[in-house]
């Protein structure tokens, strides 16, 4: 199977979804621009000119504009380089939008559009280029958000979420642009389901995004040293899926979130919060970003973001593994450039 | 049959339909009083005529989004009275289901889609209507009704910019009434009219609706063959309380003279009629629409939120 980068992959589907039905939009800032947001709208302006859409500097208004045109029968996938850039758009997004199909009793149409949004870190972008925000339009019910972990589910969430008959935010994260994985040519959708990255008995472990990756690292150093991890990659922050989840836990009685957001944020609780029910001991944790806001410099960067390192030790700490060797661990984060991705990465956003 | 035959005709039909309009506000003001009505209503009292002559010139695949202050345009849209004041008592038959109130209003039969309670919140949802009916080579005009306070939101200018851009078919429909709430434009605006603040390449000042109906058909004709965005501004003054049923002048707000009542401005023009008639006939339609929504039933719970 051909191996994409999940710019390629985001690209590809836009690319068929235009190509196989005629109400498809691609619209916003940049979209047809050289750079192409990151490479996921390239070439799209030159094959379906009168479908895609470079847009004012007006994310508001071209929110309501994508509502009225889904209300006339386009399917728009309105797209935002930042997520930061979405809060002048959030009166659009939370009170229209979302509640569109409910506060007209369903008679006044529904409103079917994808907006794309993408998560910064790294490169000095500091407080306002590199907030994760997911989670306040996770909080919001009429509206699913999505956050993709690999090139495959990027493309299999992304048609999924363009057929939803409402309005789906798609979280993007800046770091999982640069990740190949095997992405089939054809279009295909996957379920808006959490979905298992990896099988264990000795721990659940629940992440979305780019925290998946950063998980997945843990656990296979974990492994080398007896402790094996089962990763639930959530995908749909809203609504949660929590079958999956519950199932592992039945398995391993012990739970830890690993969120790249603030404590402030409702996503991870709210996961403790539905398997509340449950009746037997469990071990609960979170791992969030340390306090205070998305900093700017690369000095502070490293101490920001919960590393692999840290993982480990929330999860050692869980176990009650006392003996862990770091070395190798230590080895890695040593050679690691913190506020970059990997080397390939030469900014600048 | 002369010309002025027709245009008395025309005259008397506007009258009728401003009037059925007036009617409908006053009927809701006096059973508000009975708490049965549980939801803020802002009244159309005093804004009738100028939404029915609109109305007029426009055809019903046309489209129209509104405001919090939306029964006039709705009904002059052609929405169901019905369905209007079921939804006022929060009834399953409301055109909302129940679920809206009176600041959410629709009726896509008649390409009325909507109204909703956040100043400026339908005008980029308008445009894109509008957008959309360029790009699937429609022959449908959108109208964006707004009030004078929509100016003071940054999304209206977003809005206006993007409708020109693209040369939309869309009418900004402004009804000036001077008043955001309590506030007067003075302490809101640079000038009581707008268009003395901003210039629209296509304005048009409504300021005697009588006088300038052959202007106005010209306007909307134009924006149909030749779509361009533009700018209506008509000077209204609401007869009661911004929200509420009552008269608030006692509070001493609004300092100016009350101007003419339009409606018995236009009734002084039209030729003889039997005005009894005619609102006995109005009456019995209000009775059947309060009927059928006091005795209709609440709509039920639902998950209509779970997408």
């Amino acid at each position: 199977m051909p191996i994409k980068t999940m710019p390629q992959a985001i690209q590809e589907c836009q690319d068929q979804i235009l190509a196989s039905d005629r109400s498809a939009i691609v619209i916003g800032e940049g979209v047809p621009d050289p750079k192409g947001i990151f490479g996921t709208t390239l070439g799209l302006k030159q094959k379906y000119p009168d479908r895609v859409f470079d847009t004012p500097i007006s994310e508001n208004a071209m929110t309501g504009v994508c509502i009225g045109l889904s209300l006339a029968g386009f399917k728009p996938i309105h797209i935002h380089q930042r997520i930061d850039f979405t809060l002048y758009a959030a009166d659009q997004i939370i009170n229209n939008a979302s509640k569109w199909y409910s506060m007209f009793g369903g008679k006044a149409g529904r409103v079917s559009m994808v907006i794309r949004a993408i998560i910064g870190r790294g490169w000095g972008q500091g407080n306002q280029h590199s907030q994760n925000l997911s989670f306040i339009y996770a909080g919001i019910p009429g509206l699913k958000v999505l956050c993709p972990s690999t090139a495959y589910t990027a493309k299999g969430l992304l048609y999924e979420a363009y057929k939803d008959p409402g309005p789906v935010m798609f979280i993007e994260h800046r770091w999982c642009h640069n990740l190949t994985s095997e992405v089939p040519d054809q279009l295909y959708s996957i379920p808006m389901e959490s979905r298992i990255v990896r099988k264990g008995k000795d721990i659940t472990i629940v992440a979305w995004g780019y925290m998946v990756i950063e998980c997945l690292r843990a656990a296979e150093f974990l492994s080398k040293q007896g402790i094996e991890c089962e990763l639930i990659d959530l995908q749909c922050l809203n609504p949660i899926d929590t079958g999956i989840i519950v199932n592992s836990i039945n398995k391993t009685g012990k739970i830890l979130c690993v969120e790249d957001g603030w404590k402030e944020s409702i996503i991870s609780p709210r996961i403790l919060v539905e398997i509340q029910n449950l009746t037997y001991p469990l071990l609960l944790g979170v791992k969030f970003n340390m306090d205070g806001y998305a900093p700017a410099s690369q000095g502070l960067i490293k101490d920001y973001y919960p590393s692999v390192k840290e993982i480990i030790n929330a999860i050692c700490k869980m176990c009650d593994k006392i003996d862990f060797n770091f070395n190798e661990v230590n080895q890695y984060d040593n050679n690691l450039i913190h506020d970059i991705p990997d080397q390939s990465f030469k900014g600048p956003f | 049959m002369t010309e002025e035959y027709f245009r008395a005709q025309k005259l008397l039909d506007i009258y009728e339909q401003s009037l059925r309009i007036r009617m409908v506000e006053q009927r809701i003001a006096n059973e508000y009083q009975k708490q049965e009505i549980r939801c803020p209503v802002h009244l159309s009292l005093g804004q009738e005529i100028n939404a029915v002559i609109l109305c007029k010139h426009i055809k019903p695949t046309d489209m129209m989004v509104s405001t919090h202050r939306g029964h006039a345009h709705y009904l002059a849209k052609g929405g169901s009275l019905n369905a209007l004041i079921s939804e006022l008592y929060g009834k399953s038959t409301g055109c909302s289901g129940g679920l809206g109130g009176s600041m959410h209003l629709t009726d896509r039969d008649f390409g009325f889609m909507g109204s909703t309670s956040i100043v400026g919140g339908t005008v980029p949802i308008g445009v894109g209507l509008g957008f959309g009916h360029i790009l699937g080579l429609h022959d449908i005009i959108t109208i964006i009704c707004i009030g004078d306070a929509v100016i003071e939101q940054g999304v209206f200018f977003e809005s206006y910019n993007f409708a020109c851009l693209h040369k939309l078919p869309i009418i900004f429909y402004c009804e000036n009434n001077k008043y955001s709430c309590y506030t007067h434009i003075k302490d809101r605006q640079p000038n009581n009219v707008i268009g003395d603040s901003y210039k629209f390449q296509r304005y048009f000042h409504f300021h005697s609706p009588f006088e300038q109906l052959e202007d106005f058909k010209k306007l909307i004709y134009t924006t149909r063959t030749e779509p361009y965005p533009c700018f209506i501004e008509i000077p209204t003054w609401r007869f009661v309380e911004h929200c509420g049923p009552n008269n608030d002048d006692h509070f001493g707000y609004r300092k100016e003279d009350v101007p003419n009542d339009p409606l018995l401005e236009l009734e002084q023009k039209l030729p003889k009629f039997s005005k009894s008639e005619m609102e006995y006939k109005i009456n019995q339609e209000i009775d059947k629409a309060f009927e059928l929504a006091k005795k209709s039933p609440f709509p039920q719970k639902t998950k209509l939120y779970a997408n």
